[in-house]
């Protein structure tokens, strides 16, 4: 279980992250989140183009028990997502913060990023 | 950590995955303590014992174990339970979550009829510790002087395990051999720590709630409360073999020999996702297009890589190679009707 905490992304209170790289936002879903779900089996990845909202749903990830929803910490139009997962969803739990990003989207209002939490803030949310 | 039927267990100690995984391979340890134990004993126990359970325990030898259930006058299922024939009578285990709905009936029985039985709740006073998997006998062997080389299938025998009284039952709920062993609470603790630790070098692992249902879901065994519930008689289950007919009056014979008769209405049926979807209890099953049957668990086999189901069709729908689709999010996913067991262990001389 990786107690380390990026510090150069953004964390919702969902348990996802956002990375910025370039023009484009990186998704994902923290360790924190991936140690909860217990192993993953299934990501359901959103389609190219699709409007994210943030906050909303936008894909699903299972674990070998639940279905749980990905909700986008910020808004955007999926430009590309980690084709990686579909063979491999067991990356979002070996590698959550890295190899395990799981879409990019164009950012649509950069101030979204405010309304998240920095890893200090998200350490104390998911601290015991 | 969930709360379950009133206790706090585990889902898993490390993962189901692993948990699984061990039972199938090496020996995984599970602490069934929640599960309720209804002893019987008396002039009339196994008279009593007949009437309350379809199934006849009138042919068990002695030390020997069937699995059954108690059906309400409707043939609903109330629960689904072992019944173990032992030195003093009849021991019934059933579900923690059912504990009070089978106390009740039983009480009711004894009240209502004119048995000569004496019943008694022990529960809250009996743990319940599982060694599942090939390791399971080696590892017993080396706390326990019983024989466990004549210890068949089904069957149990009083014995000390680690020092602890117990009754060893060749019994489980995961499809490899294995032991239930049934001791005083106040021993528990201790029995748990001796399997541990004598059980390492053998690859032993606790496993929690979530391996024990990816397990048994593998080996095609019903859980109460998906499969099985009020409004489920044992013949739509796949458990007609369970109710004997013959052995006289039963609670629910009336309404069980009418079904018996006609058929079921609707059929329990194994499912294998043709795609990578995974189908989930309550997900509906659609045959040529229009909802007709109902997903009443599902996971992604650790054991056989597969997206298997269990499912309720119509009995006139329901044939092993027969296609479907699993609405999963509102989209139709394929999946075939398969033959149940999903998975079963090889024998023990298989080449």
């Amino acid at each position: 279980m990786s107690t380390t905490l990026p510090d150069d992304r953004r964390y919702s209170r969902e348990h996802e992250w956002v990375r910025i790289e370039g023009s484009m936002a990186v998704i994902g879903i923290t360790s924190f989140a991936a140690d909860e779900l217990g192993d993953i089996v299934y990501v359901e990845l959103p389609e190219l183009g699709a409007t994210l909202a943030q906050f909303s749903s936008f894909g699903v990830v299972e674990s070998v028990k639940a279905v749980s929803d990905l909700f986008a910490p910020v808004s955007g139009d999926v430009a590309e997502v980690n084709e990686e997962l579909r063979g491999s969803p067991e990356l979002l739990n070996t590698d959550p913060f890295g190899a395990g990003w799981i879409a990019k989207v164009t950012l649509s209002d950069a101030a979204e990023m405010e309304q998240l939490l920095d890893a200090a803030a998200y350490a104390e949310l998911t601290a015991g | 950590m969930v709360a379950y039927a009133g206790y706090d267990m585990p889902v898993q100690y490390t993962s189901i995955m692993e948990e699984h995984r061990t039972v199938r391979g090496a020996v995984g340890l599970f602490d069934l303590s929640h599960m309720g134990e209804m002893h019987l004993s008396g002039p009339e126990a196994l008279a009593f014992a007949r009437y309350a359970v379809v199934s006849d325990p009138g042919l068990l030898e002695p030390g020997q174990a069937q699995y059954s259930m108690l059906c309400a006058a409707d043939g609903g299922i109330i629960d689904d339970v072992i019944v173990y024939r032992v030195e003093d009578g009849y021991l019934i285990v059933c579900n923690a979550a059912n504990h009070d709905a089978v106390l009740a009936q039983l009480e009711s029985l004894r009240a209502h009829g004119d048995f000569d039985v004496t019943l008694a709740d022990r529960s809250e006073e009996t743990a319940l510790i599982a060694p599942q998997g090939p390791r399971a006998a080696e590892l017993l062997g080396r706390l326990t002087d019983a024989d466990l080389a004549t210890l068949g299938n089904y069957r149990s025998i009083p014995g000390r395990v680690a020092g602890t009284e117990c009754l060893i039952a060749r019994t489980g709920y995961t499809g490899e051999d294995g032991f239930e062993l049934f001791c005083s609470v106040r021993r528990a603790k201790r029995l748990w720590e001796a399997l541990i630790s004598t059980g390492a070098d053998l690859g032993l692992k606790p496993c929690g709630l979530g391996s024990r249902d990816t397990l048994r879901l593998e080996a095609g065994m019903p859980l109460y409360g998906n499969e099985l519930d009020r409004s489920v008689n044992p013949y739509e289950a796949n458990l007609g073999r369970v109710v004997k007919m013959e052995k006289g009056e039963f609670v629910g014979r009336a309404a069980l020999a009418a079904v018996q008769q006609t058929g079921p209405a609707r059929k329990l049926v194994g499912l294998t996702m043709r795609d990578d979807a995974i189908a989930r209890h309550g997900y509906p099953v659609l045959v040529d297009g229009s909802e007709a049957g109902i997903v009443t668990s599902g996971t992604l086999s650790p054991t056989l890589g597969e997206r298997i189901a269990m499912a309720y069709l119509p009995a006139a729908q329901a044939a092993v190679g027969g296609e479907v689709e699993v609405l999963v999010r509102d989209r139709p996913h394929p999946a075939e009707q398969v033959k149940l067991p999903f998975y079963r262990r090889p024998k023990p001389d298989a080449a």
